[in-house]
């Protein structure tokens, strides 16, 4: 997409709605939401003309807390819902928000298919490792060892849902990882993400203060990818698999066709009809 | 129920044929071809199809019913079968009544007649369908059969060949040409015509020839359906192979999604983004949609969902009918969910009753739920001209706010404007959670109280008119039914009447929010009141006795699919019951 000439003027305050989240003190996604907000100041986008999207969970709390266009689905659909309003309104800036419970469990096969389709949008993934909102639940994420929830006692067992390495093999164009710790960064990548036209997936390292509290170390174990982006998908496989999943970075990006229809009327309903007549 | 041996005298002058094959025999074609015909040649009808259960190459059975007046059901019998072969046959038996008076053609090279056909005491001429056929090079058995049938039916030559050359258009010229022969030679047989063909309408009308599917399908356009998301599913999924490129001409689109809970998703976002949108489905996909649906009354978003219903529960029996998805059309969904159930009445009514439930949904702010089922979408009616009723529903929008847009409020009414992405100052976060009237999330007792009475009272308020049902007749006794059980019921009532029994006949259109006053004011007066639907457990007979509309006395005839509800039985039914 093509971002309008920032002549509004508008600043990043303005983007902020006057509802007060419910997010605990601490916690990753009050970064993300400045972040947000930031991005669209940065583009210049007219409030009218962007839509978040989100489904739930803590960060799919976010449409509510930015003054734009939002809708505040059911768990895990966000990316359906934006699919259609993107689909039906190709004018729009969407953006969707959620959390890797919302993402990557319940919303498992959305995702799939949202990279795959490749619309013009910008996924947001504040990942915690945990289900938050329902008190700390282990998520595809979790480390199968965590044993602090009272769901899996002896862990989960299984091993973790890799978002990036998902993405690119179902085919998003845009892969990259961001962290709540390092505002700059992501508002950075935001906009970068925005302005790319195809399916990107920001995919944000957001802790948990209350129910992962040794979260507060990854500002300790991130660091950048040691390589520039690529847009070989095969490259950017490796690089995804040899990573220990704290390096921050754009991965990967590649120009593919983007899906949207065209709703240009060429003729009218009356003339279709006329194939009924005896 | 059983049916009555003996054709009942009150038909009005129609005549009912079928033609069975295995795969790849052209049963099917034969029907669509003789249905085109007859449409040419003046008459009214319809065709019904079944199928076996194999994905392609299965034995089928195309059965038409055609006459000089409208006909909106099948016949107790047939007066006419055509055998193309007798593969598998036994499997349509239950399906193709057959009595004395019937005639059933076959091809000696095919074999005896089976005995579960000849057991009801039919007639059987012999044609060598495929003797004749392998005299004209590339000739085929079935347009053989064509002709055999057009002639005892007593339509003109003519028709045939303009009907063959129409269904054929895709096929080459050889193909059509050969065709044409075998048609000619299928004539020339010298089969008399059968006295049930009294022929077409002396003044005919206007009329058009389309499939139920296709007619929710035109409906929706007609409505202001411009996206529509669905999954592929049998019997809908021709709904949205007439819509695809349907769409992309009128300015809009379709999305094959994922799954149906994705479907359903993307149609609430294509209609929070300010374009009408529907999905069409059946019941294991309504099933998974109903939390979306939740979502769509709750932020009040409105969509449509033509439900085309097949046996259930389960996977059920996919390719045939039965109307047993009313209590989850109705009571699916968690919470306290008012929204609109529609059902349309005749296979032409597609059109009509998806229009006004797109109109509806959008002028209500919430979700329609169309019950069509597969005897209409994937029949063909040669009916009058679907009307075309310019209704006076739509969305109420928002063109400008001062800034203190509020979403959901109730200050003018309980159908608040909705403000479409990119109106300025129209900024708002549409919720599945309980909200405020400025669309804030809430859990305050009396915020709940007050967006509840709002999404209800909206529906409860709106003056439907005179389209919530089709009724019919006086007196004593009252048939009470819906959709496509309707057909049925309104040829039962016609020969009741001709026996010297008025009978009322009311048929619902409108089912969510039901019109009690207006139900209960169409029943007065009735002493004997049977409401028949084609379920297990009499789901619409228990709806209504739970709303109080009903007669205490008032009783259920419900018979459950696939096999269709039959005029004969309902009056047999009732006259048991004198």
């Amino acid at each position: 997409m093509t971002a309008p000439a920032p002549t509004l003027a508008l600043k990043a305050k303005d983007y902020k709605s006057d509802i007060k989240p419910i997010w605990c003190p601490g916690c990753g996604h009050f970064a993300v939401l400045s972040a947000a907000t930031k991005a669209l100041a940065h583009l210049g986008l007219p409030k009218e003309q962007v839509a978040l999207i989100s489904g739930i969970g803590c960060s799919s709390r976010l449409p509510a807390y930015i003054d734009s266009y939002g809708f505040h689905g059911v768990h895990g659909r966000a990316l359906a819902v934006a699919a259609g309003l993107k689909a039906a309104r190709p004018d729009l800036t969407v953006l969707v928000a959620g959390g890797d419970g919302d993402g990557f469990s319940i919303g498992g096969n959305h995702f799939l298919h949202a990279c795959r389709r490749n619309m013009d949008m910008t996924y947001i993934v504040m990942d915690n490792e945990v289900y938050g909102m329902t008190k700390g639940q282990a998520s595809p994420t979790t480390a199968p060892e965590w044993t602090h929830s009272k769901m899996t006692p002896h862990g989960t067992g299984m091993r973790r849902f890799q978002p990036a390495a998902m993405a690119l093999a179902a085919g998003a164009t845009w892969i990259a990882r961001g962290f709540s710790g390092d505002p700059s960064d992501l508002t950075r990548l935001l906009v970068e993400a925005i302005q790319h036209p195809g399916f990107a997936l920001l995919h944000v390292l957001s802790p948990c203060q209350t129910f992962r509290p040794e979260q507060r170390d990854w500002k300790r174990q991130v660091h950048a990818f040691a390589d520039s982006p690529t847009n070989d998908p095969v490259e950017a496989a490796q690089r995804i698999h040899g990573d220990d999943g704290m390096s921050l970075g754009l991965i990967y990006s590649q120009h593919l066709p983007v899906w949207q229809p065209l709703n240009e009327p060429a003729t009218t309903v009356a003339t279709l009809e006329e194939e009924f007549r005896v | 129920m059983p049916t009555p041996a003996a054709p009942s005298e009150t038909r009005s002058g129609s005549f009912s044929v079928a033609v069975t094959g295995s795969g790849g025999s052209g049963a099917v074609t034969t029907g669509l071809i003789l249905l085109e015909a007859a449409a040419r040649a003046g008459y009214f009808g319809m065709l019904t199809r079944s199928a076996g259960p194999q994905i392609r190459g299965g034995e089928s059975a195309a059965m038409l019913r055609l006459g000089p007046a409208p006909l909106d059901c099948m016949d107790d019998r047939f007066d006419l079968l055509v055998g193309l072969d007798w593969l598998n046959v036994s499997r349509f038996v239950d399906e193709i009544p057959l009595d004395r008076d019937s005639l059933v053609l076959a091809d000696p090279a095919a074999g005896a007649v089976p005995a579960v056909l000849t057991q009801s005491g039919a007639r059987v001429r012999e044609v060598p369908f495929k003797e004749l056929a392998g005299s004209v090079t590339d000739g085929r058995p079935n347009m053989v059969a064509l002709g055999v049938l057009a002639a005892a039916g007593g339509f003109p030559h003519d028709a045939l060949q303009a009907g063959l050359r129409a269904v054929l258009s895709g096929k080459g010229h050889r193909v059509r040409q050969a065709s044409l022969e075998c048609l000619a030679l299928g004539f020339a047989q010298g089969i008399e015509t059968l006295p049930g063909a009294s022929g077409p309408a002396r003044h005919p009308v206007a009329r058009w020839n389309i499939s139920g599917n296709e007619a929710s399908g035109l409906g929706a356009l007609r409505g202001g359906v411009r996206f529509v998301a669905a999954y592929p599913i049998t019997p809908a999924s021709e709904i949205l192979e007439w819509l695809a490129p349907r769409l992309e001409q009128v300015g809009g689109s379709l999305l094959q999604a994922e799954d149906e809970l994705a479907s359903v998703n993307m149609i609430i976002g294509a209609s929070f983004g300010g374009i009408p949108a529907l999905t069409a489905t059946s019941g294991p996909g309504l099933s998974l949609m109903m939390e979306g649906l939740g979502l769509a009354i709750a932020s009040e978003t409105p969509v449509t969902v033509v439900n085309v219903m097949r046996g259930g529960p389960s996977t059920g029996i996919p390719t045939k009918s039965e109307q047993a998805d009313l209590n989850i059309a109705l009571f699916g969904m968690h919470g306290d969910a008012p929204h609109l159930v529609l059902a349309p009445l005749n296979i032409a009514d597609c059109v009509f009753t998806t229009q006004w439930a797109v109109q509806l949904a959008e002028h209500l702010q919430t979700v329609a739920v169309v019950l069509s089922d597969q005897s209409l979408g994937q029949s063909r009616t040669i009916s009058a001209t679907p009307p075309n009723l310019e209704l006076p529903l739509a969305r109420r929008t928002l063109a400008a706010a001062d800034g203190a847009y509020q979403r959901y409020t109730r200050a003018a009414g309980d159908i608040s404007p909705m403000a479409a992405p990119g109106t300025p100052h129209g900024m708002y976060t549409a919720d599945g959670l309980e909200h405020n009237q400025r669309g804030t999330p809430s859990s305050k007792a009396s915020d709940h109280l007050e967006q509840l009475d709002k999404r209800l009272h909206k529906l409860t308020a709106h003056d439907f008119g005179p389209h919530w049902a089709e009724h019919s007749g006086d007196g004593e006794t009252a048939l009470l039914t819906w959709g496509s059980s309707s057909g049925a019921v309104r040829e039962a009532a016609a020969r009741l009447e001709a026996a010297g029994t008025p009978v009322r006949v009311v048929a619902l259109r409108l089912l969510m929010p039901l019109p009690r006053d207006a139900l209960r004011k169409a029943l007065a007066g009735c002493h004997r009141v049977w409401v028949v639907e084609q379920n297990h457990s009499g789901q619409l007979f228990h709806y209504l006795k739970s709303l109080d509309v009903l007669p205490t006395d008032a009783r259920s005839l419900a018979r459950p699919g696939p096999l269709p509800p039959r005029p004969g039985d309902i009056v047999a039914a009732l006259s048991e019951d004198a």
